[in-house]
């Protein structure tokens, strides 16, 4: 049976067969109308914004924190390229978004009509596959390849563009069963290759599992067969930011994150490694730091489901094309059926050398006085909240790094954070989108208060939706990261990282009709915190913190990983010669 | 062994650059891409190229099957084995591009171009820019008194010969189509 309707009615339509409950959105001329069609149902709920930046941030939080894709709808023109950051987010971090574009009428494109841009052109390159749609009898077909392509083989974003001629006209609408498609990624692993990498388990007298974001992409079997894996061989486990609750936190194998700002132990562990297992990860420079020095004396596998991520910085010596999940399962069993061997002497030592690293305790701080250590402030915020239904959103910059090396994640889904593009100003809206799709758990933003500045029109959204997400703001008045690198870097001339004629965090909170909570003593925190966790709203929390901390452990840009700054160390000159140049 | 054919031995970098003595050598690859024949695929690979900064030599793109709606773009590139091995893979991972081919390793291929020259001249170099477009069998397709414009096709390097020629007997323009190849023998 064939269906006529409109292009503007097909849009909701096709968002509904495709499951669709919430679609984060800002109307202008161009979609008028959608908004329309969306008016006269009851089956999405669309959630206005009040930037469309934070349209495709939320969008990125309900993917992130439910594993389905996140729809974004904002008009032609500056709609669309409000969206460009959102999108650039996504596509580095992997996150499927479906992003709908209204376009100027067909016979008006290329006459620099009003509100129009080049959408497709601007978001080609930040997007993994965009269409521009002419006709409407294509549209409903588009829609739902559309959702083919965004959560498929590797994620992302995928965007469409519609002309406001192509809404209002009628056209026959195309069921999703009835679409056809030669996107399909390969999923399964090359089982020769999984075979080589069991060889190379059974022997390894210095394992180290590496994860990141694929395996959370890959779905919540994907960590549980991870688990599985790391319980059976008892191999240490480490984690990029991206992957972080893959494994949990309070698992005995876990090593913390790695990276630049990544634990001592797990940082020490990849380097003096002789077997890495790359699950999911692709060892982005925040995580290689110096190349011709990272992890000399290991083999390499790589377990990717993108084949322009394997040997794209790191020569690895055995790639294994497909998806987590299906990979995991099957060398699983391949390692099963050879007989569950692992050189257990040679793990014993390995665990006795990774103790020691671990009796560094690196992440160790001192809380005296009467200023609060932003340290103290995620530490305790950990312990108010660990046991609660949490899901953790951050901005970007130091609040970030202390965020993932201070809080626990014991699932996957539970940590929204803008790894690939570091975009501030994600944490707010992302911690919206989560709420929505969770209204009952406790949503917390880790934010710095330059971060938040960025889009804190979105507490309108949150007030008039009724989200009670908590903004945890470590207020440290200095653009935190900025200024560690000044102090490391340029001769502590501290340029332009001042946060200064900052507004009263609560009076801004009460402006929107929220509850605002200041916080500077270190003996209130806790009841400070428990009263933002039960104010049934939003909370605006200004937690002012030590202003001159710096992020601890640090691997400086152009060193290798056993070359880390610790705590209490000096910090002069700790950047020199090549690494000057790298960001 | 693996389901990737990635070339052992391809040195890893960054584009950081870090390493000094990096002493990969450049190749010459010629690439065949499938792809959809849609709006922007043309835009995507040529983006994919300049974005991630990769060379191209010389590209062609025309449909090829009207009815299976696919277009063959033929990328003449050149890079490290590990960036030929990227680009390709890069390439492999756009949602329009249907197959990519490096014709460069598998196997041997053929390669034609076909570029024209337009030549004035009077006297005894106009009669030498016929007698060697002679020996290059290359067709003289337009002439004047003053002029001739010759049609000539083969390898890239024919062609840059026959140039190099006619450059002091009066070459005026040259306009070039870029490569076209294909794999020899059956499919």
């Amino acid at each position: 049976m064939t269906k006529a309707m409109t292009g503007a009615k097909m849009v909701v339509q096709a968002l509904i067969d495709q499951g669709v409950e919430v679609v984060f959105g800002y109307p202008g001329g161009a979609v008028l109308p959608i908004y329309d069609e969306i008016f006269q149902q009851n089956s999405i709920t669309h959630v206005l914004v009040r930037h469309e930046q934070g349209a495709v941030h939320a969008a990125e939080g309900y993917a992130r924190s439910t594993g389905k894709p996140g729809v974004a709808l904002v008009t032609s023109g500056p709609g669309a390229t409000n969206a460009v950051t959102g999108l650039t987010d996504a596509l580095l971090d992997s996150i499927p978004l479906i992003v709908l574009t209204g376009q100027v009428p067909t016979f008006m494109i290329g006459s620099d009509a009003f509100q129009e841009a080049d959408t497709v052109g601007i978001t080609r390159p930040c997007t993994k596959h965009n269409w521009l749609i002419k006709e409407t009898d294509k549209l409903a077909a588009t829609l739902h390849e559309a959702f083919h392509v965004a959560t498929s083989g590797r994620p992302g974003p995928v965007l469409i563009d519609i002309p406001k001629d192509v809404q209002f006209a009628t056209g026959t609408y195309t069921e999703a069963k009835q679409v056809e498609t030669h996107y399909n990624p390969q999923v399964k692993g090359d089982i020769d290759a999984i075979t080589e990498l069991v060889k190379a388990m059974e022997t390894a007298k210095r394992p180290v599992f590496y994860t990141g974001g694929g395996v959370i992409n890959s779905g919540p079997q994907a960590s549980q067969l991870l688990r599985e894996l790391v319980a059976a061989t008892n191999f240490p486990i480490t984690s990029t930011l991206m992957g972080l609750g893959c494994y949990p936190a309070s698992g005995d194998n876990w090593l913390g994150m790695l990276g630049m700002h990544g634990l001592y132990e797990a940082n020490m562990a990849m380097h003096d490694c002789d077997l890495m297992i790359n699950i999911g990860a692709r060892f982005d420079d925040r995580i290689t730091g110096r190349l011709d020095a990272f992890s000399p004396g290991s083999k390499k596998a790589h377990i990717d489901i993108d084949a322009s991520s394997i040997n794209k910085v790191i020569h690895v010596d055995i790639p294994i094309l497909g998806d987590v999940a299906h990979v995991l399962e099957d060398l699983l069993n391949v390692w099963k059926s050879r007989g569950r061997k692992t050189n257990q002497e040679g793990l014993s030592n390995w665990w006795d050398q990774i103790n020691d690293w671990r009796a560094v305790k690196c992440l160790d701080f001192t809380q005296e006085g009467k200023i609060i250590k932003p340290q103290y402030a995620l530490q305790r915020l950990e312990e108010l909240t660990k046991k609660h239904d949490r899901y953790i959103t951050t901005e970007v910059g130091q609040h970030q790094m202390w965020a993932a090396q201070y809080l626990g994640f014991e699932d996957p889904n539970r940590w929204m954070t803008s790894g690939g593009l570091g975009t501030m100003g994600y944490g707010f809206p992302a911690s919206i989108g989560v709420q929505m799709a969770h209204p009952d758990a406790l949503v917390i933003n880790v934010a710095g208060e330059a971060s938040w500045l960025m889009n804190m029109q979105e507490l309108g959204t949150a007030m008039q939706f009724n989200l009670p997400v908590k903004q945890f703001i470590l207020n440290n008045e200095r653009l935190g990261m900025v200024r560690q690198w000044q102090q490391l870097l340029h001769g502590e001339r501290y340029s332009s990282s001042w946060s200064e004629s900052l507004p009263d965090f609560v009076k801004l909170a009460e402006a929107f009709g929220a509850k605002g909570i200041q916080c500077h003593d270190p003996d209130t925190l806790d009841d400070a915190i428990m009263e933002m966790i039960t104010h049934d709203g939003p909370v605006l929390f200004d937690c002012l913190v030590e202003k001159h901390e710096n992020c601890f452990p640090m691997i400086p840009s152009g060193k290798a990983h056993n070359e880390m700054l610790m705590g209490d160390a000096s910090t002069d000159g700790a950047i020199s010669g090549a690494g000057e140049a790298l960001v | 062994m693996s389901a990737l054919k990635i070339k052992k031995g391809a040195t890893s970098h960054s584009a950081y650059n870090l390493r000094p003595n990096y002493s990969d050598t450049v190749e010459r690859h010629t690439l065949a891409v499938l792809v959809e024949n849609e709006p922007g695929v043309l835009a995507r690979v040529i983006g994919l190229f300049s974005g991630r900064g990769y060379n191209i030599d010389s590209l062609t793109v025309a449909e090829v099957d009207h009815l299976g709606h696919r277009s063959r773009i033929t990328i003449v590139t050149n890079g490290t084995p590990q960036i030929i091995e990227q680009i390709k893979a890069q390439l492999g991972r756009i949602v329009d591009v249907h197959k990519v081919n490096d014709l460069t390793v598998e196997g041997s291929s053929v390669e034609r171009e076909l570029a024209l020259f337009k030549v004035s001249g009077k006297g005894e170099n106009r009669i030498e820019a016929v007698r060697l477009a002679d020996i290059f069998r290359a067709n003289v397709v337009d002439s004047t008194l003053e002029s001739f414009v010759f049609e000539i096709t083969g390898t890239p390097e024919k062609i840059d010969a026959f140039a190099e020629l006619m450059r002091p007997l009066g070459l005026q323009e040259i306009a070039r189509t870029g490569v076209a190849a294909l794999s020899r023998g059956a499919v």
